[in-house]
C-alpha cells in the first residue's frame, strides 16, 4: 500500500535519476553543464581566500612559537644569558624602544609621502594633459621597482650630505619645536633622513592606488559640482576628494605597512639607538625593529634569535593593529561612502 | 531673477565636428522651454552650452553668441564658473553628493558663493529650498543623514533644491525624468510649473506628452544623417507645434512616424 501514496515518498531511485527531485536541488542549477565549471570556479576562489588566511596563521604561529623561549624565560635570567639585553631590563624594555622607533620613523614617512602623493594623484588623474599624466604615472611606477638597498645607498651616500646643512639650520633656528632639538648630528645618518626616504618608497604604491580611485569618481558628481559653479579645485572637495577617502586611507596604510617593515634602507642610513628619543636630527637615538633584526641576527645565538623573533611578532601585531584601525576609519563613514 | 536669452548663429563643435548648426532662438523669462527631437541631434548638447557645462569635454567650443539679458555669456571676460552660478542644472539621472548629508546637499552650491553662513541662516535656506522642490515634508525628520538614501524621485528632487539653493537666473533641465517611474516623473512636473513663476526653465525631454503637460514654448530639433550637424527645426507655443507645425519633420515626428 505504500506506493499508492501521493505524493510519491523520495526514494533512492528518485535522487539518483537525472530529474531534480526536491526544490534544493533544482534551486542549485538548471543548466546542468554550467555547473562543473561554475562549481569549481566557486572552490577555487575560496581556496585562495582561504589561503590567505591560512598564511597569516601560520606567520602568526611561526613567531610564536620561535618567540617562545624569550617570551617565557623570567626577565631576569633572559637578560643575564642574552648579549642583546645587556642594557635593558626585561625583553619589554628591549622591545619597547624600538617599537617606538619604527612607529615614528613610518609615522613621519606617511606624513611627508601622503599630501605628495594625493598632489601627484590628483595632478595625474585631473590636471594634467593626457599623455604627460600617462608618463608621470610610468615614472612614479618606476620608483617602485628601485630596489630598496639602492635607497640605502643614495640616502647614506647622497642624501645625508644634502640634507645636512639643513638640518644644521632647523636645530640651530628651531630648536625649541620638540622634534627639532638634541644635537645635530655632523653626518646626517638621522631618523629624519631615513623618514625622507622612507616617504620616497612609499610614494608609489599610495600615488598608484589614490590615483586610480580619484579616476573612479562618477563623472555625474564631477558635473554636478560644476554646475553648481565650482571651479576645479572646488569640485575636488566636493566629489573627487570624499569619493575616494576611503581609498586613499587603504592606500596609506599599503604605504605604511611598507614603512613598518622596511629594513634594507633604514639599516644602512640610521645611525642607531635604543632611547624613547623625538629628537630626530640626532645620531644614536632610535632603531627601526626590521632594521635591528637584520643587523643582529648574524651574530645572535638561538636564545637571541628568540628575542629577535619576538620583537618581530610585536611588528607583526602593530601592523595588524594599524591596519584594523584603518578599516575602523573607512567603516565608521560607510553610510555616506557612495557605496549604497 | 528670471532672465531671457537670446541665441544667435550658434554652432557648436567638438574639436573639428560640427555636432549643432545654426541655432537662433530666443527663450523667454518665467517659462518653459521644451526641446524635443531624435536622439543625437543636439538638444542636450545645446542645453549645456547654455550654462558652459559642455566645455568640461576636451576640445568642445562654440561659435556665435549666446546672451542671457544681453550679456554674451561667451565675452572674452566673462568666467564659465560665474554663468554656472547663475544657471543651474538638474541632470538626466540623480547626482546628489553621496558622501554628504540631505541638508549639506542643498547648501553645496550655497557654500561655494559664501564659505560662512551662520547656522540659522543655513537651516532657513535648506528648509526654503527643500520646500521649493516639495521635498520638505519626505526628509526634515532626517536632514543629516545620506542623500543616496533617498528613492531616485526624491534624490531628482533634492538636486532641483540643490540647484534652486542658489537662487539662479535660469535652470536646465537635461531629461530630468528619464530615470524615473511615473509618480516620481509628475511629483517633477507638478514643482516645474511651480517653478516657473520664478525661474526660466529650458527641460530637454524626450517625452513628447511631457513637453505638452509642462512647456509654454517647445523647439524642434532634428538632424538630416549620421555625421551632419544637428539643426533647429522650428520653435513654436508648444499648442501651435502640438497641433499645426510650420514643418513637415515635426509633424511627423510628433505624430510618431519616426524618431
Amino acid at each position: 500500500m505504500s506506493t499508492t501514496q501521493s505524493p510519491p515518498a523520495p526514494g533512492p531511485a528518485a535522487t539518483s535519476s537525472l530529474e531534480p527531485a526536491g526544490p534544493r536541488r533544482r534551486r542549485r542549477g538548471a543548466r546542468s553543464s554550467d555547473r562543473g565549471a561554475s562549481r569549481a570556479f566557486r572552490w577555487l576562489a575560496t581556496g585562495a581566500g582561504a589561503l590567505i588566511l591560512i598564511l597569516l596563521v601560520a606567520v602568526a604561529v611561526f613567531l610564536v612559537i620561535k618567540a617562545w623561549p624569550a617570551i617565557s624565560m623570567p626577565s631576569d635570567e633572559l637578560v643575564e644569558k642574552v648579549g642583546l639585553l645587556r642594557n635593558s631590563s626585561s625583553l619589554l624594555d628591549y622591545v619597547g624602544p624600538l617599537i617606538f622607533g619604527t612607529v615614528l620613523a613610518a609615522t613621519l614617512a606617511l606624513i611627508f609621502a601622503v599630501p605628495v602623493a594625493i598632489g601627484i594623484a590628483l595632478f595625474t588623474s585631473h590636471y594634467a594633459p593626457r599623455r604627460l599624466a600617462s608618463t608621470l604615472g610610468y615614472v612614479i611606477d618606476l620608483l617602485a621597482a628601485v630596489p630598496s638597498v639602492v635607497y640605502g645607498l643614495w640616502g647614506a651616500l647622497v642624501l645625508s650630505p644634502i640634507v645636512q646643512p639643513v638640518w644644521a639650520w632647523l636645530n640651530e633656528n628651531v630648536g625649541w619645536f620638540p622634534l627639532f632639538a638634541g644635537k645635530v648630528s655632523p653626518t646626517a645618518r638621522v631618523l629624519l633622513t631615513v623618514a625622507i626616504v622612507l616617504a620616497v618608497m612609499i610614494l608609489p604604491i599610495i600615488t598608484a592606488v589614490s590615483r586610480e580611485v580619484f579616476l573612479q569618481t562618477p563623472r555625474l558628481h564631477e558635473e554636478a559640482a560644476l554646475a553648481l559653479g565650482a571651479t576645479r579645485w572646488e569640485m575636488i572637495r566636493m566629489a573627487v576628494l570624499p569619493f575616494g577617502r576611503s581609498g586613499v586611507i587603504s592606500a596609506a596604510m599599503l604605504g605604511l605597512g611598507r614603512a613598518l617593515g622596511e629594513t634594507m634602507a633604514v639599516l644602512m642610513i640610521l645611525s642607531p639607538g635604543f632611547l624613547y628619543s623625538f629628537h630626530i636630527l640626532e645620531a644614536g637615538q632610535q632603531q627601526s625593529i626590521a632594521a635591528n633584526i637584520a643587523a643582529q641576527f648574524p651574530e645572535a645565538d638561538p636564545l637571541g634569535v628568540s628575542t629577535l623573533i619576538a620583537t618581530g611578532l610585536a611588528l607583526f601585531a602593530i601592523t595588524l593593529v594599524v591596519n584594523v584601525a584603518a578599516r575602523a576609519i573607512v567603516a565608521r563613514r560607510k553610510d555616506f561612502s557612495g557605496a549604497n | 531673477m528670471a532672465q531671457r536669452i537670446d541665441v544667435k548663429d550658434l554652432n557648436i563643435y567638438y574639436s573639428d565636428f560640427r555636432a549643432v548648426a545654426d541655432i537662433e532662438m530666443a527663450v523667454e523669462p518665467r517659462s518653459v522651454t521644451a526641446f524635443i527631437g531624435p536622439s543625437g541631434c543636439g538638444k542636450s548638447t545645446f542645453l549645456r552650452t547654455l550654462n558652459r557645462m559642455h566645455e568640461v569635454i576636451p576640445g568642445a567650443h562654440v561659435q556665435g553668441t549666446v546672451a542671457m539679458d544681453g550679456v554674451d555669456l561667451y565675452g572674452a571676460d566673462v568666467d564659465p564658473v560665474a554663468v554656472r552660478r547663475q544657471v543651474g542644472m538638474v541632470f538626466q539621472r540623480p547626482n546628489p553628493f553621496p558622501t554628504m548629508s540631505i541638508a549639506d546637499n542643498v547648501l553645496a552650491g550655497v557654500r561655494l558663493n559664501n564659505k560662512r553662513i551662520s547656522k540659522g541662516d543655513a537651516q532657513d535656506m535648506v528648509e526654503q529650498s527643500l520646500k521649493g522642490a516639495n521635498l520638505w515634508n519626505e526628509v526634515k525628520d532626517r536632514l543629516d543623514r545620506p542623500g543616496s538614501g533617498l528613492s531616485g524621485g526624491q534624490q531628482q528632487r533634492l538636486c532641483i533644491a540643490r540647484a534652486i539653493a542658489v537662487k539662479p537666473q535660469v535652470l536646465l533641465m537635461d531629461e530630468p525624468c528619464s530615470a524615473l517611474d511615473p509618480i516620481s516623473t509628475l511629483a517633477i512636473e507638478d514643482l516645474i510649473a511651480e517653478l516657473k513663476s520664478e525661474y526660466t526653465i529650458v527641460i530637454v525631454t524626450h517625452n513628447m506628452q511631457q513637453a505638452a503637460r509642462v512647456s509654454d514654448r517647445t523647439a524642434f530639433f532634428n538632424l538630416a544623417g549620421t555625421g551632419q550637424p544637428g539643426r533647429l527645426i522650428e520653435i513654436d507655443d508648444t499648442a501651435t507645434i502640438f497641433s499645426a507645425p510650420r514643418e513637415q519633420a515635426t509633424e511627423d515626428y510628433i505624430s510618431g512616424r519616426f524618431g
